[in-house]
């Protein structure tokens, strides 16, 4: 390119023009991209930042500016503190499943047989489904007393569970059908780092005898710990942005149990309307999304280094 | 990567056999409600296990077509995945071969300036952008469905490494012809990049197909539903509506083109997956 525009540039005004146009012709590439990125993402992103320091109400359309008094009141809103707790909660339910699920089920189906890629396609199902389809089924699945569950404990002798209306339980009868719903990310990211994972290791491996779960610990695990990194934080992200899933499985009951972060922005933005309100809630659920992610990058990276 | 031979040692037999209980398990609830969805309405409120004997009928599917607005939503959710997929493989193929092969100033501070944009969640900016949408008017409309997904970085991202990979020189013979950097791009970079727009196209449609959060906010009239929203609305108050059969009949209705859909492209989904966690 450096050198088209030195020729171009000796060949008088037209070619000058022309080194001109290809000295800034990448900028026109990226340029449509760049309008939609600052006008959709980052000034928004802006004034969410501005909005959160304001009382601001979405039906009268008053707003003034009031300092830090949103983020002083969500500190002191029961229902917010709660949420976040939920949230963690959740994720401490499902990101372990995922990785350890995920795994365990990539390395039984790391194989070239029929079985495997019909059952590589089964677990990866679901996660096509809309969250609404997803929820429909399982509603019916938890459904009190008539449920598939409820069914299955009754003829049991435990009787009715109705595990969406128990306190204890509804959060993690969520996780399960989250868990149901995207298991399938985990286990093809687990599996494309598997096929990457040089055969004749364990070829020594297995002429030293050594058993299969000490090739797994000594061999397969450490081969792969960078994916297993990195599917942690992938799962991190999404589960701390948990909506659909207890928006239609619970509403966020029973007794705020299952009400998450973004639940919480949500009812606050737009059936409260307390826009200021919502937007610092979405400041303090994207900081702790932050750290939580850096967190475990700086947590996983430190035994690998030393 | 032994096949299943009587050699292979016990353990990991059995976890292969203990993944098969499991993938039962995963199709447990879809077959169930395939059959709930055959039930007659007034048989299932004795119970649901009445699924495993007849009558069957077709009833809840006839209903469906006949009263409901699903023919609608699901238009809905297949004009703005179509439009909002092929509009995003326009834009990042341009974006992500400007970042990975043209030299124009500030390239390297914008890239990583766009990248930043990886970390954003929508959540974060979804309150401010519902605002701007109600300044503009877009609310209920095919163009403030699609709009917000158009600023996402990912697919630029994608295509910039793919781009990037690609051996220089084909593009460089062009070059020495005095082909315009346009025309390199579209005669011989594009056509290179095929795998890569699949994988991009897979994502977005898929991302279209099953967003609730954006069109729960902003199409609020019904027949501005996608096909996500309008199942949401139907199964608000799940114990005292239609029935069981004509909800389950919607699930099945709703769920399974994807999955067909899924089914004849498995290959290239799956490949997009796993490919896109190695980058």
């Amino acid at each position: 390119m450096t050198t088209l525009v030195g020729v171009d540039a000796a060949r008088g005004r037209r070619a000058a023009r022309a080194g001109w146009w290809s000295r800034w012709a990448g900028l026109a590439f990226v340029a449509p991209f760049l309008v939609l990125y600052l006008w959709l993402m980052i000034y928004p992103l802006v004034s969410g930042v501005i909005m959160s320091f304001q009382y601001k109400d979405l039906l009268s359309g008053t707003s003034e500016f009031v300092g830090f008094w949103n983020y002083e009141d969500l500190s002191i809103d029961p229902i917010f503190i709660g949420s976040i707790f939920n949230t963690l909660r959740f994720v401490i339910l499902t990101v372990p499943a995922f990785v350890v699920l995920g795994l365990l089920i990539a390395l039984a189906l790391n194989r070239p047989t029929r079985g495997a890629a019909i059952m590589r396609t089964l677990f990866f199902g679901p996660h096509v489904l809309s969250v609404t389809v997803v929820t429909l089924i399982w509603k019916t699945v938890y459904l009190p007393n008539v449920g598939m569950i409820d069914a299955g404990s009754t003829a049991l002798g435990l009787g009715p569970l109705s595990i969406l209306l128990n306190p204890d339980w509804a959060l993690a009868a969520v996780a399960l059908v989250t868990v149901w719903w995207s298991i399938g990310l985990p286990m093809m990211l687990f599996l494309a780092a598997l096929q990457q994972v040089p055969q004749d290791i364990y070829e020594a491996a297995r002429l030293d005898s050594a058993s299969p779960l000490r090739i797994l610990w000594t061999i397969t695990i450490p081969s792969i710990s960078k994916m297993i990194v990195l599917v942690a934080v992938i799962e991190v992200v999404l589960q701390f942005q948990v909506f659909g899933q207890v928006n239609l499985l619970t509403g966020g009951g029973p007794n705020n149990t299952t009400r998450s972060m973004v639940m919480f922005i949500y009812q606050a933005g737009f059936q409260q309307w307390q826009a200021g309100y919502a937007a610092a809630a979405s400041q303090i659920l994207f900081a702790i999304m932050l750290v939580a992610a850096g967190l475990q990058f700086w947590v996983s990276r430190k035994p690998a280094e030393s | 990567m032994a096949k299943l031979d009587p050699q292979e040692p016990v353990f990991s037999r059995l976890s292969y056999w203990l993944v098969i209980a499991l993938s039962l398990c995963w199709l447990i609830p879809l077959f169930w409600v395939l059959g709930l969805s055959f039930k007659p309405n007034e048989e299932l409120s004795y119970g649901l296990g009445t699924v495993f004997r007849a009558p069957y009928t077709l009833d809840n599917y006839s209903d469906l077509i006949r009263s409901s607005q699903l023919g609608r939503w699901i238009l809905n959710s297949v004009v703005v995945s179509i439009i909002q997929t092929v509009l995003v493989l326009i834009i990042c193929s341009i974006a992500g071969y400007g970042f990975a092969r043209l030299e124009f100033p500030g390239r390297r501070a914008l890239f990583v300036f766009v990248l930043i944009g990886l970390a954003i969640p929508r959540q974060a900016i979804i309150i401010p952008l519902h605002a701007m949408f109600v300044d503009l008017d877009l609310h209920n409309t095919y163009t403030g469905l699609i709009l917000p997904h158009l600023g996402t970085p990912f697919g630029v991202f994608l295509m910039a490494s793919y781009f990037r990979a690609l051996p220089r020189e084909l593009e460089e013979a062009a070059a020495l012809d005095n082909a315009s950097r346009w025309k390199i791009f579209l005669t011989i970079a594009l056509p290179l990049s095929v795998p890569a727009q699949i994988t991009l196209a897979i994502f977005t449609f898929l991302d279209a197909w099953n967003d609730y959060l954006w069109p729960l906010i902003s199409a609020t009239r019904p027949e501005m539903y996608t096909l996500t929203i309008g199942l949401a609305a139907t199964q608000t108050n799940f114990d005292q509506s239609e029935g069981i059969g004509y909800l389950m009949a919607q699930a099945v209705f709703a769920g399974l083109p994807m999955l067909i859909l899924y089914l004849i492209f498995q290959k290239y989904v799956l490949r997009a997956v796993a490919g896109a966690g190695g980058r």
